[in-house]
């Protein structure tokens, strides 16, 4: 993405001198690394700055790492329409992953955070209706997480999923009735 | 049901309340595909609206992971299923991106005039399928015949009337064939009335007019806070448009305006997509005066097959490239990257995580239906009835399997 | 009917009525407006106007209680089929099932943790239109094939001649037994 003026990306960093650091590695877009803890306080400065004005939230990312650690990561997407600048953000979670949430920033944080509730297991605090969004409710496990496997467990409807692990299938009830 | 988020509140001493609570299932005629919605309902008037999506979920970012970067395309072109050249071009445009190479410019140029004929394709089911919900169902037969006419060029081009799967990495399969630009001139000169035929038709007529003026506003600011993209956004009077603002391939070589309208309604999104139409034209006519003989696939034989097939039978390390290109696939190096273009829906972005081998570590697909659906929910202002709620799907032009991924 | 025909051997008063009924039953189907996925555009196209189903006697209904075939256009995943599998049961007999597109025969190229590997494991299916996403052409061949399949049913039981070792022809099944 070709940006129009230099990114002012030490703003950045002095205003959260510790708590923010550059991610090595990363030559498409800007890109900062933050804790969950101070996730909320940059998406609020970054959105509020007449510097940035980031009010587009384009994208909201899970990323599994498994086996290394940290295991989990979020990646937001940001762009600014007035200044034409796109930023990364990247937030590694440890295991079980937990982060805030930022709809109350940006509306369209509800479902993103929602399909990574449901992807990885991430859990957003005081998200307003953290519920699953493209699986049923009733669905065990987490299907992008590295260790789930790609055909899902052997049921009904898939023949071809793997074994399940441990005894007895945990999952027998589909959306409506038995599945198994 | 165990995933219902609606509460029942009641306002009458004895508990109990007015509320309906109503299932627009996935079965019906104008959901524009599986979506399916729970209604609170007070008699005809519409309370809130839960959308309940997953119903066409398949696991494309899951079955990325275990596909080369050329085994991705044909996923992609599923994504959004009206305009597939444009999911094609938006992930060959990131994957060259995390290679650093360009593809040449007679290629570009292909790329193009395939994004903008199915950028008039995806609007044209919607230029019909707007109208039909609301009741005017001869529309879509109408913009139908001119579907036909498109994909009878794609058939032409590509071989295959949906899911062309035309775009590599580094190029295009393979050029146009003889004739191919005469014939999208005489679509050009065909259409251009067509539209016009169209607004005529529909676009002035006082019944459907009075079912989607000033229904579904959404200002500027709650459209970027819901981070709606595309004609969406630009109904709302935001000015944004990737391919002026941030361009990729040779649109900085076409001459066009950007369609921006401000009343935010569903008539103003229905007519930012009509108006679109007829920009597209204007950029596939300079395409096609532009286009220069030239290479269409990149001379990489590390990424691309070669476009000389005659190598083939007389070089052995061309042999080896390309059975090893078709065997394993490229390799990639070690990195990210984020690239959106302006799908016809809006912005659609690719964020691919590379770990140096021939398949990716992580592919997100930032699709713009799963994004505008989300208009429904909250923020919008003047959609009381139920008749409203349809008139509002219509004009958000929800591609089911681009929500469900 | 079934004791008429029960007590006596097939004859030209059954097969006469056997050609009728058949025949108007052919000429006349009418699917459910069920486009799932990609394949639903290509169903659309086939009933507009250059690949026109209406000659066949085709019309689109949208309520199942009123049509007499089912078109399952698109992937079927695991969320959805006990929504198919209560629309098909709501269609009054005679009904029969289309599989358009090999996501709806086999699943597809999607062999993940939602999509369900046929839409034989649930609905009795009796024309496969394969293709990904079929022409509209090829729609139409299975909808020709489905009329042929629906001449050569009898409603009456056949007794079989003496000494032949050929079982009866019955009627498509109308339940579907459980595969594990």
């Amino acid at each position: 993405m070709s940006m129009p003026d230099p990114f002012p990306l030490e703003n950045i960093i002095d205003n959260f001198n510790g708590r923010v650091s550059v991610a090595a590695n990363v030559t498409d877009m800007p890109c900062v690394v933050v804790s969950p803890k101070d996730l909320v306080a940059l998406c609020l400065f970054l959105r509020d700055d007449q510097a940035f004005k980031f009010n587009f939230m384009a994208d909201i990312c899970g990323v599994d790492f498994y086996p290394n650690l940290p295991r989990y990561q979020l990646v937001y997407h940001l762009y600014s329409i007035s200044l034409g600048w796109r930023l990364r953000i990247k937030c590694p979670l440890e295991d079980p992953p937990t982060a805030p949430t930022i709809t109350h920033i940006w509306t369209t944080a509800n479902w993103h955070e929602r399909e990574a509730y449901d992807m990885f297991g991430i859990v957003f605090e005081d998200h307003p209706d953290l519920r699953r969004i493209y699986m049923w409710q009733e669905f065990e496990g987490w299907p992008m997480r590295r260790d789930f496997p790609l055909r899902g467990y052997k049921d009904k409807y898939n023949p071809f999923g793997a074994e399940r692990p441990g005894a007895a299938p945990s999952i027998t009830k589909g959306p409506i009735g038995d599945i198994l | 049901m165990t995933d219902v988020n609606i509460i029942h509140e009641s306002n009458n001493e004895d508990g109990l309340s007015r509320e309906v609570l109503m299932n627009l299932g996935p079965q019906h005629p104008s959901t524009h595909g599986v979506l399916r919605l729970l209604l609170q309902m007070d008699g005809e008037i519409v309370k809130r609206i839960e959308p309940h999506i997953g119903l066409l979920h398949r696991g494309t970012e899951k079955l990325c992971e275990n596909f080369t970067y050329t085994q991705i395309f044909p996923l992609t072109d599923r994504l959004d299923y009206l305009c597939q050249p444009s999911n094609n071009l938006g992930y060959a445009l990131a994957v060259e991106a995390l290679l650093d190479i360009k593809a040449p410019e007679r290629a570009q140029y292909i790329r193009v005039l395939m994004a903008e004929l199915s950028r008039i394709s995806g609007h044209l089911l919607i230029t019909g399928a707007l109208p039909m919900d609301v009741g005017a169902i001869t529309t879509l037969l109408y913009t139908m015949r001119d579907r036909e006419m498109i994909m009878d060029l794609m058939e032409m081009i590509s071989g295959a009337r949906m899911h062309t799967s035309f775009c590599r990495v580094g190029g295009v399969r393979e050029d146009l064939p003889e004739g191919c630009t005469e014939r999208i001139i005489e679509f050009c000169d065909i259409f251009e009335q067509r539209i016009t035929d169209y607004e005529d038709l529909v676009g002035n007529n006082r019944v459907f007019l009075a079912r989607v003026e000033n229904v579904g506003n959404i200002t500027g600011e709650d459209a970027i806070a819901l981070g709606l993209s595309g004609p969406c956004l630009r109904a709302s009077g935001v000015d944004w448009d990737i391919r002026r603002d941030a361009p990729y391939e040779i649109y900085d070589k076409l001459d066009f305006n950007v369609i921006v309208r401000n009343d935010g309604d569903c008539y103003d999104r229905w007519k930012c997509r009509v108006d679109e139409m007829y920009e597209s034209l204007k950029m596939i006519r300079q395409c096609v005066d532009q286009m220069q003989p030239g290479p269409v696939l990149i001379a990489d034989p590390k990424i691309a097959f070669p476009v000389n097939k005659d190598l083939l039978a007389h070089s052995m390390e061309t042999q080896i490239h390309h059975f090893k290109l078709a065997a394993e696939g490229f390799k990639v190096p070690k990195g990210e990257v984020y690239t959106a273009i302006e799908a016809p829906k809006g912005e659609l972005g690719f964020y691919i995580i590379s770990d140096g081998t021939e398949k990716p570590f992580r592919v997100k697909i930032r699709a713009p239906s799963f994004v505008n659906l989300q208009a429904l929910t909250d923020r919008t202002t003047n959609m009381k009835y139920l008749a409203d709620v349809i008139a509002m799907i219509g004009s958000l032009d929800p591609v089911m399997k681009e929500v469900d991924k | 009917m079934g004791s008429l025909t029960d007590r006596y051997k097939d004859n030209v008063l059954f097969t006469t009525s056997d050609n009728i009924i058949n025949w108007s039953r052919r000429s006349s189907l009418w699917p459910e407006t069920f486009g799932i996925a990609c394949c639903a555009i290509e169903m659309i196209a086939a009933g507009c106007a250059r690949y026109d189903l209406d000659r066949f006697g085709v019309v689109f209904r949208p309520s199942p209680r009123q049509s007499d075939v089912m078109i399952i256009a698109g992937t079927v995943t695991k969320k959805m089929a006990p929504i198919i599998r209560r629309l098909y049961d709501q269609m009054p007999e005679p009904r029969y099932v289309i599989a358009m597109g090999t996501c709806a025969i086999s699943g597809g190229v999607y062999n993940t943790y939602s999509v369900v590997q046929g839409s034989d494991l649930f609905v009795p299916v009796d024309v496969h239109v394969a293709g990904c996403p079929p022409r509209p052409d090829a729609l139409l061949h299975g909808m020709v094939l489905l009329q042929e399949k629906i001449s050569a049913s009898r409603q009456s039981k056949q007794v079989p001649a003496q000494g032949s070792s050929q079982p009866p022809l019955t009627q498509p099944p109308a339940t579907i037994k459980e595969n594990v």
